[in-house]
């Protein structure tokens, strides 16, 4: 990408291309015709979006995978933005990282799929009558799936650049651009990328939520496996639902070799280390147009057009020199500054307290309070009980190379997969065998979610020491002093990771898994998701706010009381090395 | 006083101290240091851990600015980095993502250079820096050695007037620091540099006489110029000339001469917390007084000599030696150590005599020790939070040395068994676990 200073020292003594040139360029080739075909569908005026005749061929399926598949891209290509801009500036600027850090931990626990509702008629709004407006709320709420943990990687990794290699760049006078392009950005990369391939993951559930979105009388549809999905469900055609399944599947894996892997393979020179680590990242993809010829000659020029720009001597303006103005001047603007943050946030909260209360009763409050309590339940007893199941599971795997090599790719994946493409299979198992749907709804809420816990505590338990591992066998160390001693503290750290993760997804996915449809059958579960996902279908505004804001504010402390604690206590006492 | 007259570099009764958050200036780093580089010669700051001397460097390379005093660059105030000025890193801080070629042609690219000339100036500076074949290796897949290489072909590319070193070596092997010190002697002394002057940061007083034409010691807490030495001998210098040895220790002599005064301000009640407690293991203290007593030293060491052996640069020898004297364990005089009688006896005993009489001499000596002792004796519950210390810690020194200090002190506390510390609830007490 930018970097590659690499000389084309080769380059003089054979000029024809290679095989490798032809199948790479095959390759180029087939990926920019698709989404050109793709992008006609997006930009072409079609006629409003509730009149969009959706078909449930199967042959339909391939081109509704690449419009989803756009949609995710576009998405993944605006978090991008959002976070090179919002992460930097918050980075920067110690008055804009008041509110900026705070904020994005605030969104980051909101769960985005209950906003739905209004991004959707937001967006409407906003293109009245073209699919463009369908197709940015689709986007949005991607994208807000999407944004929030790479900014804060992002943030967080511009904290932390080596002081030496700073004191490199102003010595020779880079400026705030040139600084950014050659030093922030590529050693913010590794950990950007590895939060973009998580976000990616994420961002299929809310692709598949987001495409047939029914709120009030408006209805949504949006050519894309989502929408498929849906029309599925409507006309009880459980071999589509079965054909969406493989569909998404075969995507989530293209995108993963075609994509991922050789931009986690072109990473990996961007990490900070002293010497060149065991583990490359492999990825076939790399390797064929590391072996073109002709292909790499030809991006050597809009390398060397990229490096060019990465090199313009522009300051940024909030970068500039931090002005030694007089300590009282600052002090007041600081006090200004608190009082107008201040101020926005009571009159907000003030806001949406009257919204609520002009539609709400007292006994309406009590209930959705009640309900909110339920869905914590679940949360917490589901996230227990895939702990006792994928806890052992992942240990037994982890502590055995040759199985974890096959296992951690395939708990990658299920993670990645958007559960709530299965929940239709699960919920015809649940009218057919009259299960009670308050206990086996719950089911749905830990299933896309349980993968995070089972491959993190996998990663953890590989990568448990050998000499502790000795040192066990050595004092006959086994049974339950074993694993209360011995793995379950190496692995904690790594599990409390995943849990996390698990934890909050959960939450979103209550929304869609407390509350569903197979035809005209609706099944629901006592929950707050229920209740918002109910409140969005009728177009209920004040009980959507009132449902989203307790749902927020008690994944909030969730969060900060339980899950922060455990980390600090994880950082304390249990880090390794 | 024409500008033509002015030297290369001046430093004019520069002072630097410790940023608090608060705003306010902490306790002094530097010390009124006013110095000067002229023209062709080699200046190498001399001192160890804790002097300032990094923040000097950083002073006069315009990467930091002192509170108090100025940097004239050929007559002309500092105010930033300047051009004429490159720096070489201790830990060499290339680009991984950069190739060879593409980390020495950075700085040359950033000014704006086309990329024609660029590659052909950064090709020759490597050519210089004896890099060829490597241009297109990246950092991580090259040694050391060749990493420190790329560090000085970077500075030596932009063709600066001074060349500014922070401990370049030090990172580097023995045989590998060598190669490098006399590959970069050699390349000076045939003139084939592009650069007027060096000026080098060293805790390593051998590298120093080897090096340079004038050596500045530095004193610590607050790093105050010591002395100045001048060094006439000619290159390529050898090591075991016996003028090179009488230089090493007349420095070691001066260095541990230097080390008296603090001392003696720690007996004045009050003064003596502000004194920066060095991390030195318990291990190396018993080791270092089971060297000395035993023979051929028989309980008195010339430090050089004793530095040789045990293979320890003064950075490493200092704090140690410096803490047996503060614990009376042993003297330190015109770059000798004598066990005192107590360091004797220590020599002598088993595991449990020995963490009794270092208790005792910990509780006599050291008055941070003694206070934390005392404040715990004083409450009934026998418990006291770590930050109380630190923040007190805090009035003297900078965070990160109160912190180092108070390491320091919990673990001698621990091994003296005067009091116990749970490191969870970050409390000192008094009981120990049974």
């Amino acid at each position: 990408m930018l970097n590659n200073f690499v000389a084309l020292t080769s380059l003089g003594r054979r000029t024809l291309p290679n095989l490798w040139d032809i199948v790479a360029l095959a390759l180029v080739l087939g990926v920019f015709a698709l989404a050109a075909f793709g992008w006609r569908g997006m930009a072409l005026p079609l006629e409003a979006p509730e009149t969009a005749q959706l078909s449930l061929d199967y042959s339909a399926l391939p081109y509704y995978g690449l419009r989803t598949t756009l949609r995710m891209f576009a998405a993944i290509g605006f978090s991008l933005l959002f976070t090179l801009v919002y992460a930097t500036l918050a980075a920067k600027s110690r008055r804009a990282e008041m509110i900026l850090v705070p904020l994005l931990d605030v969104l980051q626990s909101v769960p985005v799929l209950g906003f739905l509702s209004f991004t959707v008629t937001f967006f409407l709004g906003l293109f009245p009558g073209s699919t463009l407006g369908a197709e940015g709320a689709a986007i949005f709420a991607i994208f807000t799936s999407q944004a929030w943990n790479m900014a804060f990687s992002f943030h967080q990794s511009l904290r932390t650049v080596p002081r030496d290699l700073d004191e490199v760049a102003k010595s020779f006078g880079l400026t705030a651009w040139q600084k950014f392009w050659q030093l922030e950005a590529p050693f913010a990369m590794p950990g950007l990328i590895w939060n973009m391939m998580m976000s990616m993951s994420g961002g299929w559930f809310f692709v598949v939520a987001s495409e047939a979105i029914t709120v009030g009388d408006v209805n949504v549809r949006l050519p894309g496996v989502g929408s498929y999905l849906a029309l599925a469900i409507e006309s009880k055609r459980i071999d589509c639902v079965v054909a969406a399944v493989v569909a998404v599947a075969l995507i989530i894996l293209a995108y993963d070799q075609l994509l991922f892997r050789p931009i986690v393979a072109f990473s990996g020179k961007f990490r900070v280390e002293l010497s060149a680590s065991q583990d490359e990242a492999e990825s076939w993809v790399r390797d064929l147009f590391v072996r073109t010829r002709w292909l790499r000659v030809a991006a050597s020029w809009p390398a060397s057009l990229l490096r060019r720009a990465s090199l313009w001597k522009m300051a940024l303006p909030f970068a500039a020199p931090r002005l030694p103005q007089s300590r009282r001047a600052s002090v007041l603007f600081d006090i200004v500054w608190f009082a107008a943050i201040g101020a926005v946030f009571f009159y907000s909260l003030y806001l949406v307290f009257e919204f609520v209360r002009s539609a709400v009763s007292l006994d309406e409050l009590r209930h959705a309070l009640l309900l909110t309590f339920y869905t914590l339940i679940r949360v917490v007893v589901l996230i227990a009980l895939a702990t006792l199941i994928w806890v052992p599971i992942g240990v037994w795997v982890g502590l055995r190379p040759r199985i974890a090599e096959k296992i951690q790719p395939l708990a990658q994946f299920l993670a990645a997969f958007p559960a709530n493409v299965l929940f239709p299979i699960a919920v015809v198992g649940i009218l057919t065998f009259r299960l009670d749907p308050d206990i086996w709804l719950s089911l749905l809420i830990i299933f896309g979610t349980q993968w995070y816990i089972l491959f993190n505590v996998i990663a953890g338990a590989s990568a448990f020491p050998n000499d502790l591992r000795e040192v066990s066998a050595n004092f006959r160390i086994r049974g339950f002093t074993w694993w209360k001693n011995v793995i379950l503290p190496a692995i904690f750290p790594y599990y409390v990771t995943g849990a996390l993760t698990a934890s909050g997804g959960s939450w979103n996915a209550s929304i869609v898994a407390e509350y569903v449809k197979w035809g005209d059958d609706t099944i629901e579960a006592q929950g707050i998701g229920a209740y918002i996902a109910a409140a969005t279908a009728a177009g209920d505004y004040p009980k959507i706010v009132l449902g989203v804001s307790l749902m927020s504010v008690v994944v909030i402390l969730f969060n900060r009381l339980f899950w922060r604690q455990l980390f600090g206590f994880v950082e304390r006492r249990l880090r390794l090395s | 006083m024409s500008a033509t007259k002015a030297p290369l570099l001046e430093l004019r009764n520069v002072f630097q101290a410790y940023g608090r958050s608060s705003g306010e200036k902490g306790p002094l780093v530097l010390d009124d240091i006013s110095l000067r580089l002229d023209d062709g010669e080699i200046v190498g700051l001399l001192g160890r851990s804790g002097c300032g001397k990094s923040s000097l460097l950083r002073i006069v390379s315009g990467l930091a600015r002192p509170t108090g005093g100025d940097v004239l660059y050929r007559g002309e105030k500092v105010a930033g980095p300047v051009d004429g000025v490159a720096m070489v890193f201790q830990s060499f801080a290339l680009f991984p993502w950069l190739s060879v070629l593409a980390n020495v042609e950075l700085g040359l690219r950033a000014k704006g250079v086309r990329e024609a000339d660029a590659r052909r100036r950064a090709l020759k500076a490597i050519d210089i820096i004896g890099l060829d074949g490597f241009e297109n290796a990246f950092p991580k897949e090259i040694s050391g050695g060749m990493r420190q290489r790329v560090g000085f072909a970077r500075a030596l590319v932009v063709a600066p007037n001074i060349l500014l070193m922070d401990e370049p070596f030090s990172a580097l092997d023995v045989l590998t620091a060598e190669t490098l010190r006399t590959d970069l002697l050699d390349l000076w002394v045939e003139g084939r540099m592009p650069i007027k002057s060096i000026l080098m940061v060293t805790h390593n007083i051998e590298e120093a006489v080897l090096m340079c034409d004038r050596i500045v010691v530095l004193s610590s807490n607050p790093g105050r110029i010591a002395a100045e030495i001048r060094v006439t001998l000619a290159h390529p210098r050898n090591r075991l000339d016996p003028e090179f040895r009488q230089l090493v220790d007349q420095i070691y002599a001066l260095m541990t001469r230097r080390a008296e005064p603090p001392k003696r301000e720690g007996t004045f009640p009050g003064l003596g917390l502000g004194m920066a407690l060095p991390t030195v293991s318990t291990n190396t203290l018993a080791g270092m007084i089971e060297e000395v007593a035993a023979p051929p030293y028989d309980g008195k060491a010339d430090l050089p000599a004793l530095a040789d052996s045990l293979q320890l640069e003064i950075d490493d020898l200092f704090p140690v030696a410096e803490t047996l004297q503060l614990l009376r364990f042993a003297e330190l005089a015109e770059g000798d150590i004598k066990l005192t009688t107590a360091g004797k006896r220590f020599a002598e005993m088993d595991v449990d005599q020995r963490k009794k009489l270092f208790g005792d001499h910990l509780l006599a000596y050291v008055p941070l020790a003694q206070r934390i002792r005392r404040v715990l004796d004083e409450r009934p519950s026998h418990y006291a939070p770590a930050t109380r210390f630190r923040e007190e810690l805090e009035d003297y020194m900078s965070e990160d040395y109160a912190e180092m200090t108070l390491r320091s002190v919990t673990t001698w506390g621990r091994y003296g068994e005067i009091f116990a510390y749970d490191e969870g609830a970050q409390t000192f007490s008094l009981e120990n676990p049974q």
